[in-house]
């Protein structure tokens, strides 16, 4: 095996072994339990949680709480596309945790429902 | 010979009124059977894919000849998509240039559509206001006069409609930027009939 060849390999392996530790960085248990965390709204409007659109049950559709247009399934096991695209994760949770918390989430807060998701 | 003349050409000018009312009844059938079978879109369609992902997973994609250009301008500032009408619908600020220049392009005052200069002529001289999330399609003037007949408990309160926003709950074929009046069936009541 040459240098480079050898550099190549590890950093490879180590590409790998970071992606692994981020996907399994979160808690599941603790993204379930923020799941169906709610929130009051100061405006009078109903309590929001994750489930207002997404509904407790991940394998089967939402529905948008204001338009009432269906999601699809977040469960990857149902919808293999979910939790495939980094960007599109990002900017669902920046939307959804600013429309729900009422303020961004933390990085832990995200993994932690990005791994409970994963195990749905 | 005065009189022959004059016969001929009663003749004639009744050969050709008759023949240019034939021809006016069945332009006219015509023009009917095509409206009840497959009326043609009166507002441009949706042609760009990054939007109607973008925008339409939340909600119907709009066809961006239904607002003028200042509108969609106002709509889709950062501060306006942060409070989208009740939700955050914050985009990057690429993605979310990308799919303003589309809509700006494409607006109302820019189609020669019938139905999208309605829109254009009825939004001329109002300010766009950016509060809650900017102007609405559903407040345009040419937008409620068209609905004003239609008694709000078949809309707002029909549980299968539940808002004027929901273009294709009653226009079938709204996606396809159809929305001509002969071919509105509502939720729960059924063909809606002026």
């Amino acid at each position: 095996m040459t240098n480079r060849s050898r550099l190549a390999s590890a950093l490879v392996t180590t590409g790998l072994l970071t992606w692994s530790a981020w996907l399994m960085a979160g808690d599941p248990a603790a993204g379930a339990a923020a799941w169906v965390k709610e929130y009051p709204q100061a405006d009078g409007s109903p309590a929001r949680s994750c489930v207002s659109c997404h509904g407790r049950e991940l394998t089967r559709p939402g529905s948008q709480v204001n338009t009432g247009k269906v999601i699809k399934p977040l469960a990857p096991s149902v919808e293999p596309a979910r939790l495939t695209d980094p960007a599109k994760i990002e900017k669902w949770l920046l939307r959804n945790c600013r429309w729900t918390l009422g303020r961004e989430c933390t990085a832990d807060e995200k993994d932690d429902f990005i791994s409970y998701i994963r195990t749905q | 010979m005065n009189k022959t003349m004059l016969t001929l050409t009663l003749t004639t000018v009744g050969l050709l009124t008759a023949v240019a009312t034939g021809l006016a009844i069945s332009d006219d059938d015509h023009r009917e059977h095509r409206r009840s079978t497959t009326p043609r879109a009166d507002v441009d369609p949706v042609t760009n894919s990054f939007y109607a992902e973008e925008c339409g997973s939340c909600h119907m994609a709009y066809q961006p000849g239904l607002l003028p250009a200042r509108s969609w301008n106002v709509i889709m500032t950062p501060a306006a998509l942060a409070d989208h009408f009740g939700d955050d619908a914050s985009l990057p600020d690429e993605s979310r240039e990308a799919i303003g220049r589309y809509l700006s392009a494409n607006a109302a005052d820019f189609s020669d559509k019938k139905r999208s200069r309605s829109f254009a002529k009825a939004a001329l001289g109002e300010m766009p206001d950016p509060a809650g999330g900017g102007p609405r399609i559903t407040e345009n003037r040419y937008f409620v006069r068209k609905h004003d007949e239609i008694p709000l408990r078949l809309v707002t309160g029909n549980p299968e409609v539940g808002s004027f926003s929901q273009c294709d709950s009653c226009h079938g074929r709204a996606n396809d930027g159809v929305y001509n009046e002969h071919d509105v069936v509502i939720p729960g009541h059924g063909r809606w009939e002026d």
